[in-house]
């Protein structure tokens, strides 16, 4: 049972801004939201290596495609850092698979929505890990030390993925008329489901308060969603790129941009399995999976074997 | 089909030296068959760009760790002897001076 003075402690510890490690007490509550944030976010980056993975055998030169493989190859590690973070909270790794694959849990809407060109790799980089770079500078700062420590690893790693985006972006923008529809077309299509990342708006993410209040969020979602447009907006301009909204004015009183509608009944559409890849993300992650239990199973068997040969040896 | 009853592959913690004469730090951890599999897959794990030297590979449940419930009585010891630090001890004003 927790007791109020548990509590109490518990919260004096994070408004000091004290890290909460492995073992130390925490409420229980806190376990489970780091446990579904942190294994949420995990899963995100595993999928998110196959819209891209999609374009590494067609990549335009020998230099494009050991970029991207590079950038797949990091989404990859990302999943593996925090799936250890959040393991420190007592969970196992096959059963955090098992709920993502077999499951209910969730990952990143933005990942269920097609790669139909070159130019999205490139717009994916700007703007999708662009929008992930504003999400994890924030959660590097996150109360539960291993979560905390998982994202400044992936922050170091993340800028390149964004600039090697915005600089193939930059470089089709001014192009040939073909290729600067080309990118604009991507643009046009990511980004409303980019603006999505950020989470539902404030009045409608339950989860949030508790989450700022234990100091394992930073900042609100709306609060990151206009930091990021704001910064989006001059990165756009710079290279002659336009935004899909009509709506999006400076507003001199607030020094922020202003912007249109989010189409919100897409957002859930999507995280309700509707989106136009979700059924193939699952099929290709599943398949992925089972395909590789031999492999695992055959490390298994090899290591038993050598330990025992070592055994008999001796 | 899931594989919930199998179990999985042992953890492993990294640690990694990131320069020539540095101690080695704590990088994070990774499951492995084995030490062998152990040590390479924290090498693509956490090695990615050069961010170390060498690379130390323990099995987690190997390792001994203090709990944080007796933090304070573990580490006491230590508060009440001011004189292990040099800030103890008073130097003569002209000695000071040119330090």
């Amino acid at each position: 049972m927790e007791t109020q003075q548990q509590l109490d402690n518990f919260q004096a510890r994070i408004d000091a801004g004290e890290k909460i490690e492995p073992k130390d007490w925490m409420p229980d509550r806190y376990r489970q939201q780091i446990i579904r944030m942190g294994s949420q976010h995990a899963h995100s980056e595993i999928v998110g290596m196959l819209p891209e993975g999609n374009w590494i055998g067609r990549a335009p030169s020998l230099k494009r495609k050991l970029v991207l493989l590079a950038k797949v190859q990091d989404e990859a590690g990302h999943g593996l850092y925090l799936y250890s973070a959040i393991e420190t909270l007592g969970v196992s790794r096959a059963d955090l698979i098992d709920q993502y694959l077999y499951g209910s849990a969730k990952y990143s809407s933005i990942f269920n929505y097609p790669t139909l060109s070159y130019a999205d790799v490139c717009v994916i980089g700007w703007l999708v890990d662009g929008a992930a770079i504003v999400n994890q500078t924030k959660l590097a700062q996150s109360s539960y030390g291993p979560y905390s420590r998982a994202n400044i690893r992936i922050c170091r790693e993340e800028s390149f993925h964004k600039k090697q985006g915005y600089e193939m972006v930059a470089k089709l923008a001014s192009g040939t008329p073909a290729q600067r529809k080309m990118v604009q077309d991507a643009v046009n299509r990511f980004w409303w489901p980019t603006l999505m990342m950020f989470g539902p708006s404030d009045s409608d993410s339950p989860n949030s308060a508790e989450l700022i209040k234990w100091k394992v969020k930073l900042n609100t979602n709306d609060e990151l969603r206009q930091h990021f447009i704001d910064r989006t907006v001059m990165e756009a301009e710079a290279v002659n790129i336009t935004l899909p909204d009509p709506d999006l004015k400076f507003n001199q009183e607030t020094g922020h941009w202003d912007y249109g509608d989010i189409p919100w009944d897409e957002f859930w559409d999507v995280v309700q399995g509707n989106g136009v890849m979700n059924r193939e993300r699952m099929k290709a992650r599943r398949e992925a999976h089972e395909n590789g239990a031999w492999v695992r199973k055959a490390a298994q068997a090899y290591a038993r074997k050598k330990k025992l040969s070592r055994e008999q040896a001796s | 089909m899931s594989e919930k009853n199998e179990k999985d592959w042992p953890l492993w913690e990294v640690f990694y030296q990131p320069n020539n004469g540095k101690p080695y730090e704590h990088a994070g951890s990774l499951h492995a068959a084995d030490a062998e599999n152990a040590l390479q897959n924290a090498r693509d794990a956490y090695a990615r760009r050069n961010e170390g030297i060498g690379i130390w590979v323990v099995p987690s449940n190997q390792i001994t760790a203090s709990t944080p419930e007796d933090m304070g009585p573990f580490f006491d010891p230590a508060s009440d002897k001011p004189y292990r630090h040099p800030q103890f001890y008073s130097v003569p004003r002209a000695v000071k001076k040119r330090s």
